[in-house]
């Protein structure tokens, strides 16, 4: 292939992959904190049904999004404050609001279906763009490619350069222990949470105004289950969670081009080819890190680690009664 | 507040359905539509006539069962989202026995039972393997799978069982006579199938209740680490546990396909497996609940069409009234536990 | 700082665990606070360092009254206390559970931190690596590391709760000059224990706590008879142990390799005769466990071979272990042993009905009342294992034990009760010595072993011992050997 179609497969393959890493970032920062929001399918279409909406009748983008991350935040909180305050089980409340946010965007979003809407303009970034072969690919376009580089970057050095990324580390690990050293830990839940919804919320938008253009029924259902494999996928790290988002766009964009060139193939089969994906990357990370290690030659260790080891943060899914 | 007066429990017992029908209310207000006429038709078009009672009856069976199924693998403690795709194990199978063979009623019924009760227990199986030789939790391993029995299903429409007449999205060739669950007199419900219905809740009911086995499931729901070394065979069960539900919801979507739509349609579970989901958690995971539920489920099921005749509304909305009532439930029982434990 | 706690009372639900409790702490003082398991010391030393609040009483610090609403409040007053089971975040590295809660600013400054570390570390001879994993560290390690994160925070008063069970012998040293240290530097020590020769080693001062109430003061030096009274009220004493071991060979262990995902053992061989009490020696995580589990079936072994009464179980299926007559009793009894939520009747349906398709709640009720009965379990067959207080849930999972087993492995099978509890589960332990059970525990606990055992394996770091008769060995020699020498 030409060098050009590759750099354009490269550049179309971040864009799309882009409102997986703002949903798996999200995640991450919740899961984190030690709360799980299993209701990410259905809050991303919501904030893509919202975001579209307000877009379209305010004619403003940021309101869009803000409407769209407020939504995502929301939706998170009920999860948060309903595992907190009224002991209720993490993993139910996520799934009724799962389906539950599906109808309602259904419901609500019915007068905005296939409507021309507007978008996120592309930005071209002078100077970075004009690197050779990742200038185009990374740096030609939109805005909200560029705040998920920043995103990525500022979770990572949050959580492993500062005090406040300390704590929340420590909050999601073992939450007595974080108790005991003065920090709020339910309330900082809470807030991890929020802020992680909201960006549930604005990858919701940015399928709505920039990826997937427009608000049909169930516009992008899937998508947070996907993202909610590459959390466990990426090992809970900023890093690996971006990179299995681009690492699932790109092997989803490789099946369409593949179709045309093997026609015989059922479509059917890229249809499902991402779910099954997710399960086989899945059943890849599951594997026993320290039992594989010892099995392999000493010089594959850092990449076993590197492809295995997986930090399920310790206090994840369970409840804190403090004091 | 004193939890245990007999009016308290009574408006606790209700606050869900009010808080429904109040954010309902609001949401269709702000729509500019009057939530009354909405609730009206919503009624009317699950009780107006007979035929709609027995609609509602009629889609009552694979909820049912579907949640029959669900009630086993949530007291072995599972999150079995995977219940779509069991049902369209045992709708395809169930299809391609009533392709492969022509025999009379009395053979071919039994038969396309059989292998509604076998293809979602496979696909039960599955995942069982997935949960735990491969370790990938359940709820993913079965979520990958829906989808997956989705595109199976698309696929077999608009490619080997495609209707002589072209593929198109209403599904299959309408199924032979011999394939039909038999009706109760001109309605469109099945005796057989309401009967089948109601012998999985009791049969579920009896095993979670007084068998060892569901004692098993429940001792592993709680602690399978306790219980292995009690002598349990934990993955055993638990694929065991994954494999009965699985056979009662494969039972579920053969009977849609033989007993509501005689044909192989795409969507054919009719999103009953997640809406079991729903169901069992509004029972309180009691058996005994579940035919009250499902009732509840059906009848907003088969009145929301007229939503979208009537009103130009979305059919959707009926999903809201199901989904809300279970999220109130949630919160309602969590409030109640709160004051519960202050009081103590 | 001088602590004076003033008619303290605590209860949980029907069970006062203090009750008027008043003691004086003097500053610069390392003061002991003595009593067995469920005396109440840990509930006085958690509402004195902010995790509990009292229903009544007061604390006062030099005078002045004491307000503490949470732990980080009394961090702030100088009041840290060190937790039995180390109050650290595992998945993190030495240094940042260092820094974790130690400044309220953005960035980390881990060079800043990192000297600070390293200055507290030499002062008081502490050897920790600041990009350690704090899982991977010892129990005793993992107590420096704490203690240290204490002192930085700048602490005037310590509460160490029962700091000696599970270290080695040098570390239990280096454990003991260091709080010298810091009393002789004006530090308020409070250490709790019911070990007495601790207490003694230690202390110039002694509260006894029994049943929630305070018993009595002692000064140094202490009248240990005096002591003993003051904690069980009576003397209390263990029947000596009597071997019923005999000469039938029931157990043969030969080379037995174990390994986790963090431990490889060396190999193991023990032969045991019918009715051997066997004890295993060792701190915690030094392979006992992972013997045991081996031993159980719970886990396959690397290579070697089990055989018991002649039948091979090498590697055979957990159920084949448990037909051959091999049980298990876990040391966390909630967590590995018992099914919270699930009743005591229910729980002999699980353990002892096998065959049939329906539960037969009649037999199950039968037999469930005459076994807890039998073992005195304080609770009905209805009671839900975690409504049963720790003891009984200890004698709940000995009842459900088969009559008869050929090999009884034990964690901790004394953990948490009190005295008389414990004698009481050694005297049934040792009655099914009578009935040619060989049996297997560990423990961290020096007198435990030698008091109930024919024979010890002492494990260290994966490393484990020959067999060595209990009556020939002195608790020093136990000691290094756990730690490590001779072995």
């Amino acid at each position: 292939m030409d060098s050009a179609i590759i750099i354009e497969t490269v550049r179309s393959v971040v864009a799309s992959s882009t409102p997986l890493v703002f949903a798996g970032i999200g995640e991450l920062l919740t899961e984190r904190s030690g709360i799980t929001n299993l209701s990410l399918d259905g809050s991303i279409l919501l904030a893509a049904m919202a975001g579209f909406a307000m877009a379209y009748v305010s004619g403003s983008l940021l309101l869009g999004f803000a409407l769209a991350m407020l939504v995502g935040a929301l939706i998170a909180l009920v999860v948060a404050a309903s595992s907190i305050y009224l002991y209720q089980d993490q993993v139910a409340v996520g799934l009724v609001l799962t389906l539950l946010m599906a109808d309602v965007s259904s419901f609500v979003g019915l007068r905005y279906v296939r409507l021309p809407g507007p978008s996120v303009p592309s930005l071209s970034i002078p100077g970075l763009s004009a690197l050779p072969w990742v200038g185009t690919a990374l740096f030609s376009q939109n805005l909200l490619v560029y705040l998920s580089y920043l995103l990525v970057l500022g979770v990572w050095i949050w959580l492993y350069r500062t005090q406040p990324g300390l704590r929340l580390r420590s909050i999601g690990e073992r939450p007595e222990a974080a108790f005991a050293r003065g920090i709020p830990v339910n309330r900082m839940r809470m807030v991890y949470t929020g802020i992680g919804g909201a960006l549930v919320g604005l990858a919701g938008a940015s399928y709505s105004l920039c990826v997937k253009l427009g608000w049909s029924h169930n516009h992008t259902a899937g998508m947070g289950w996907i993202a909610l494999a590459i959390v466990i996928f990426g090992g809970w790290h900023p890093f690996r969670v971006a990179l299995g988002a681009y690492l699932f766009g790109a092997l989803k964009s490789l099946g369409s081009l593949m179709q045309p060139v093997y026609p015989s193939v059922p479509t059917q089969v890229f249809q499902a080819a991402p779910f099954a994906l997710m399960i086989v990357a899945l059943l890849l990370v599951a594997g026993d890190a320290a039992a594989i290690e010892r099995r392999l030659p000493a010089r594959l260790a850092p990449l076993v680690r590197a492809v295995f080891q997986h930090g399920t943060p310790a206090g994840l899914g369970r409840r804190f009664e403090q004091g | 507040m004193n939890t245990r007066s007999a009016w308290t429990r009574l408006a606790l017992g209700v606050a869900p359905f009010a808080l429904t029908l109040a954010t309902t209310a609001a949401i269709l207000m702000a729509m500019g539509e009057n939530p009354l006429e909405a609730y009206a038709n919503l009624i009317g078009g699950g009780f107006e006539s007979w035929a709609k009672v027995a609609d509602v009856a009629i889609s009552m069976v694979p909820l049912m069962l579907a949640s029959a199924g669900m009630l086993i693998t949530f007291a072995a403690g599972l999150w079995n989202i995977g219940v779509e795709g069991q049902m369209v194990a045992g709708a395809l199978l169930t299809t391609w026995v009533v392709q492969a063979i022509e025999a009379p009623s009395a053979v071919m019924l039994p038969l396309t039972i059989l292998a509604g009760l076998a293809g979602g227990a496979l696909w039960g199986v599955l995942i069982g393997l997935l949960r735990t030789y491969g370790r990938v939790n359940e709820i993913f391993a079965g979520l990958g799978l829906n989808y997956v029995g989705f595109a199976l299903t698309n696929y077999l429409i608009f490619g080997p069982w495609k209707p002589p007449g072209g593929a198109t999205m209403s599904g299959t060739e309408p199924f032979p006579r011999s394939a039909w669950m038999p009706l109760i007199g001109s309605t469109r419900a099945s005796w057989l199938a309401l009967l089948l219905a109601v012998v999985a809740i009791l049969i579920v009911y009896v095993i979670l209740r007084d068998t060892r086995w569901g004692l098993t499931l429940k001792a592993i729901g709680l602690n399978a680490t306790a219980a292995y070394r009690m002598g349990v065979d934990t993955r055993r069960h638990v694929i065991f546990a994954l494999m009965a539900c699985g056979a009662l919801a494969g039972l579920g979507g053969s009977l849609q396909t033989t007993a509501i739509y005689h044909r192989l349609i795409p969507q054919i579970t009719g999103g009953n497996g997640y809406l079991a989901q729903l169901v069992v958690l509004l029972s309180g995971l009691r058996a005994q609940w579940v035919p009250l539920v499902v009732l509840y489920f059906s009848a907003v099921q088969v009145g929301s069409p007229r939503l979208e005749l009537r009103m130009l509304l979305d059919s959707s909305l009926g999903g809201v009234l199901q989904g809300a009532v279970v999220l109130f439930f949630l919160l309602v029982n969590g409030f109640r536990q709160r004051v519960g434990l202050r009081d103590r | 700082m001088k602590i004076e706690i003033q008619g303290i009372n605590k209860s949980f639900g029907a069970v006062q665990a203090n009750a008027d409790v008043s003691v004086t702490v003097a500053s610069g003082t390392i003061h002991g606070l003595l009593g067995e398991n469920g005396a109440g010391k840990t509930t006085l030393m958690r509402i004195l360092s902010g995790y509990l609040q009292a229903d009544s009483g007061e604390i006062r610090v030099d005078g002045g009254r004491l307000e503490l609403h949470s732990p980080a409040d009394a961090i702030g007053q100088g009041i840290g206390m060190l937790h039995q089971d180390p109050l650290d975040v595992p998945a993190l590295s030495v240094l940042d559970n260092f820094a974790l809660g130690l400044h309220r600013g953005f960035w980390q400054r881990r060079g800043r931190i990192q000297r600070t570390f390293f200055n507290l570390c030499r002062r008081f001879g502490v050897q920790l690596q600041p990009e350690d994993r704090v899982g991977n560290l010892t129990v005793g390690e993992r107590q420096q590391l704490e203690l240290v994160r204490l002192l930085a925070l700048g602490v005037r008063v310590v509460i160490l709760d029962e700091p000696t069970t599970g270290i080695s012998e040098p570390q239990k040293r280096l454990l003991f000059e260091t709080l010298h240290r810091l009393a002789e530097e004006g530090l308020t020590v409070i250490f709790v224990s019911h070990k007495l020769e601790d207490v003694e080693m230690l202390c110039s001062v002694a509260t006894v706590l029994r049943a929630g109430q305070v018993v009595g003061e002692l000064r140094a030096p202490f009248d240990r008879e005096r002591l003993v009274e003051m904690m069980f009220g009576r003397a209390v004493v263990a029947p000596p142990f009597a071997s019923r071991c005999t000469t039938r060979e029931a157990l043969d262990i030969q080379s037995l390799v174990v390994e986790s995902s963090r431990m490889r053992m060396a190999p193991a061989s023990l032969k045991a005769c019918a009715g051997e009490v066997i004890g295993l020696a060792g701190l915690e995580g030094s392979g006992q466990r992972l013997f045991m589990e081996a031993c159980a079936g719970i886990r396959k072994a690397q290579s070697g071979h089990l055989v018991i009464d002649g039948v091979d179980l090498t590697n055979g299926r957990y159920r084949d272990y448990l037909d051959q007559g091999v049980a298990y009793v876990p040391a966390s009894r909630l967590e590995e042993g018992l099914v919270r939520g699930l009743s005591v009747r229910e729980h002999f349906v699980l353990a002892r009905q096998r065959a049939g398709f329906l539960v037969d709640w009649e037999a199950a009720e039968q037999v469930a009342s005459a076994r807890i009965a039998e073992y005195s379990v304080v609770g009905t067959t209805g009671s839900r294992v975690e409504e049963l207080s720790g003891g009984n849930q200890q004698r709940a999972l000995l009842s459900l034990l088969p009559d008869s087993l050929k090999l009884l492995i034990l964690d901790h099978p004394t953990r948490g009760l009190d005295l008389g509890s414990g004698i009481w589960v050694w005297q049934q332990l040792h009655e099914r010595c009578l009935q040619g059970t060989v049996i297997l525990f560990a423990s961290t606990d020096l007198d435990e072993l030698v008091d109930n055992s024919d024979r010890l394996l002492v494990f260290s770091g994966g490393k484990v011992s020959q067999p060595v008769a209990s009556a020939e060995m002195s608790r020093e020699e136990l000691g290094f050997m756990i730690g490590g020498v001779n072995l």
